[in-house]
């Protein structure tokens, strides 16, 4: 037994050097999704040193998709630790750390683990301000991808977005390029209460524009606001994360066509940002609702509510919504391709709310 | 509820033959070594006597005077049973209690190169692009057979995802494990799960689900059903040290002690989960070590010795039929793999320690011995590997020729019935592909 131990305990060196991302992005002018949420990570962990980051495989490996690359190397161990495996032990560890004072930002290899973890983010880390009257809250980020990854199958290819916004203490965030991923994720960790921040698998290696004010250090969002991406007159597409790609994509088509649309990307699914797609239905008069989860109470469920609830004698048509196919993801390459929207779709729907489809 | 019980004494003969005859104290040893003195024997006549035991449920728990904090054993820890020695030799002086006969043994053996085979050219295979996905189990062949071997056929297999060969055991064959990995029209799970993730109920093996060590809790449920219906077989679930950590092993073995369920928790201790080595991973003596605190009877074995794993899962599965209650088995191996086709172990294990283990293949073990026995040839060895090596290939090519699931697989099983919506889409899309024929792909029959 101790023989077979000490073999398991031989190592490769602690610590690998690996090369860090170089701060300093004065000239940058584009950057990765993937490195605008590794520096916003780095930098917060510079300014506070409450906060720490923790989950499997995020320090030796640095982390399963390498957004906490570097971090083991500059902060150590103890403020970067790779836990066991164990979604419900650790979250449970972060959230009673979280009520303790220190800012654990865990990272969740991909959100279809955090499963495991639910009880504590929904029954502790959601609850608890409001159960002690105020007195404990916990200010915490859940972290990692979500939504519809490649080649995965049923059980690892999903958008946890509408199951998390449902819960009242959560906040819930969802980037989509560089300016979220940096805006969002800093302010996420600096936000008192709980959240719940949705990357995405496939945006990680994409490149965004970045300028002097989004890589500066003290950059942030403000949580609950969505951003108006591209402004148009006769319909409103609304998004987020990955699909808010996919709907500027879906402009270019519709301006082909004569459609002149407004692209709103939401950055936040709650508290949900109403005043803006009030705002602009009253504009645009009809709206179409794009994402990846499943139709049922999903998130464009929530919009339609609001369409109606905000502005029904505004709007010229009915909501259009524009969601994942109603059945776990399947594993076929081919079948996972159609199992989700696509920009054509996306146009398809938008010329059925301006009344142009055949 | 919490009961203190004066004059109740526990069932220690020493401490009762101390009490009748009032003499001398009886020292009970504790781990610190210091000794600890028990009170509370000595009261005299007309005292009401001191309360000596704490009387918990079932248990009688000796007071002490003596306040100690009970150190965990850091050496030792409960130790390895083995047959075979690294090199195939028997290390036991009469081994005929842990012998097989010649053709179990033979089997065991084919079955064990059988899966060392598709193991290597199914990941060959897969590093062509020929499917997208696998995993192998090099280094813990005798793990998996040598248990699959000391099960029944009856027994419900709740496995992890690294024992295939607890199907090659119960008689799949290689076309129907390449036919999975192909997701072709011939795959029982309809083409709908990562190759690897098998599972099929003709076999008693449960569907393998991603997320680690949800078959945990799982498996102490379907054995407490199975008690409950007084099904005949018993449960087996696999898992590994690093599934350990998951909060779903400690509520399954508290589960299946509690509830007694008739069930072998079978650890695979590989020594690493992905890249986290198992001394990372734990401390304290292992998986088998937990046993105790779950009130369940543990056995650890050499997880690389044929032998040692087939006689430890018959024994393991006689005391559970024979108690209805569960155990405890931890195989100590070595991942040879890397975890999965997805990952380099390279990058976060020496190559030495990969060498070193590589060396103590279990298979060559297995094969030293019956061949020491008499029960097996070069010749034999030769023949078996290239035929072994022949079949793999075919199937290879078969499964890569045949169709795919037809459309109609789109809607089933979402619901026990296909409901109304997807029903109606799905008459759609038929419609449309019986139209525009040249738009559908021709390996997926429309009806």
């Amino acid at each position: 037994m101790n023989a077979l131990r000490r073999a398991f305990v031989t190592r490769v060196a602690k610590w690998p050097a690996v090369t860090v991302v170089e701060r300093g992005y004065a000239s940058q002018t584009e950057m990765t999704v993937r490195d605008a949420l590794n520096s916003a990570l780095a930098e917060e962990m510079r300014k506070d040193d409450k906060v720490f980051v923790m989950g499997e495989e995020v320090g030796e490996y640095q982390g399963a998709y390498k957004i906490t690359r570097g971090l083991l190397q500059e902060f150590g161990a103890e403020r970067v630790y790779d836990t066991p495996i164990t979604e419900a032990g650790f979250t449970g560890l972060a959230v009673g750390a979280g009520f303790s004072g220190l800012k654990p930002v865990v990272e969740f290899m991909t959100f279809n683990f955090a499963m495991q973890a639910i009880d504590q983010i929904i029954n502790s880390a959601a609850k608890t301000l409001y159960m002690s009257a105020g007195t404990i809250s916990c200010p915490i980020v859940f972290r990692g991808p979500n939504g519809a990854a490649a080649g995965v199958g049923a059980q690892h290819s999903q958008c946890f977005g509408a199951w998390y916004s449902s819960c009242p203490g959560l906040k819930v965030l969802a980037p989509y390029d560089c300016e979220d991923a940096r805006g969002l994720l800093k302010a996420a960790i600096r936000d008192p209460d709980p959240v719940i921040f949705l990357e995405n698998e496939l945006l990680y290696g994409n490149s965004y524009p970045v300028d002097d004010k989004i890589l500066d250090v003290d950059f942030t969002l403000p949580i609950g606001k969505a951003k108006v991406m591209r402004e148009g007159t006769d319909v409103t597409l609304v998004a987020f994360s990955k699909m808010v790609g996919y709907s500027l994509e879906a402009t270019e088509v519709l301006a082909e066509k004569g459609i002149s649309a407004e692209v709103i990307n939401l950055r936040t699914l709650r508290p949900l940002d109403r005043e803006t797609i009030m705002k602009s239905i009253v504009k645009t008069s009809r709206i179409v609702s794009v994402e990846e989860g499943w139709p049922q109470s999903g998130i464009g469920s929530e919009i339609t509510a609001v369409a109606n609830e905000e502005a029904f004698d505004h709007l010229d048509a009915p909501v259009e919504r524009v969601t994942g196919a109603d059945i776990p993801t399947p594993y076929a390459a081919n079948l996972e391709k159609s199992a989700f929207p696509t920009v054509d779709d996306i146009v398809t729907a938008a010329e059925r709310a301006c009344y142009r489809s055949k | 509820m919490i009961r203190y019980v004066a004059g109740r004494w526990g069932a220690s003969a020493a401490l009762r033959a101390a009490r009748i005859g009032g003499g001398s104290l009886p020292e009970l040893p504790t781990s610190s070594g210091r000794s600890v003195v028990v009170r509370g024997y000595a009261a005299k006549a007309g005292e009401a006597a001191e309360p000596s035991f704490y009387e918990f449920r079932d248990r009688k728990i000796p007071f002490v005077s003596q306040l100690d904090i009970h150190e965990p054993s850091l050496t030792g820890g409960m130790p390895c049973f083995r047959v075979l020695d690294e090199t195939g030799q028997c290390v036991l002086d009469d081994a005929s209690a842990y012998e097989v006969d010649e053709e179990l043994g033979r089997k065991m053996y084919e079955n064990m190169v059988k899966l060392q085979t598709m193991d290597t050219l199914f990941y060959e295979a897969q590093r062509q692009g020929r499917f997208s996905f696998y995993m192998t189990c090099f280094g813990e062949e005798a793990t998996v057979i040598g248990s699959a071997a000391g099960l029944d056929f009856k027994d419900h297999v709740f496995a992890q995802y690294r024992e295939h060969g607890v199907l090659m055991w119960r008689g799949q064959t290689f076309q129907e494990f390449a036919d999975q990995c192909y997701g072709n029209h011939r795959d029982y799970n309809k083409g709908r799960q990562m190759p690897v993730h098998y599972g099929r109920k003709d076999m008693n093996f449960q569907t393998i689900s991603s997320p680690l060590c949800t078959q945990l809790p799982q498996a102490a449920g379907a054995a407490y059903a199975n008690k409950l219906a007084n099904y005949d077989g018993i449960t087996v679930t696999y898992f590994g040290e690093g599934a350990a950590s998951e909060g779903d092993f400690h509520a399954a073995m508290n589960f299946a002690s509690t509830l007694a369920c008739p069930m072998i928790f079978m650890c695979r201790n590989n020594g690493w989960a992905i890249s986290t080595p198992s001394d990372e991973q734990y401390t304290g003596d292992g998986i088998a070590g937990r046993g105790s605190a779950y009130g369940m009877p543990a056995i650890r074995v050499d997880g690389m010795d044929a032998l040692a794993m087939f006689h430890a899962t018959t024994i393991a599965r006689d005391y559970v039929v024979k108690n209805q209650s569960p155990i405890l088995v931890e195989a100590m191996s070595y991942r040879t793999s890397h975890h999965s086709t997805s990952d380099d172990s390279s990058r976060y294990r020496e190559l030495s320690e990969m060498k070193a283990w590589k060396a103590r293949d279990p298979v060559a073990r297995f094969q030293i011995w019956l061949e020491h026995k008499g029960w097996w040839t070069e010749e034999e060895e030769s023949v078996l590997r290239a035929e072994s090596r022949k079949a793999v290939m075919k199937v290879l090519d078969m499964a890569e020729r045949e169709q795919k699931r037809p459309l109609r697989d789109l809607v089933e099983d979402v619901y026990d019935v296909v409901p109304e919506h997807l029903e109606k889409q799905y008459q759609e899309i038929k419609e449309f592909a019986k139209k525009h024929k040249h738009l559908y792909p021709n390996d997926i029959p429309i009806e």
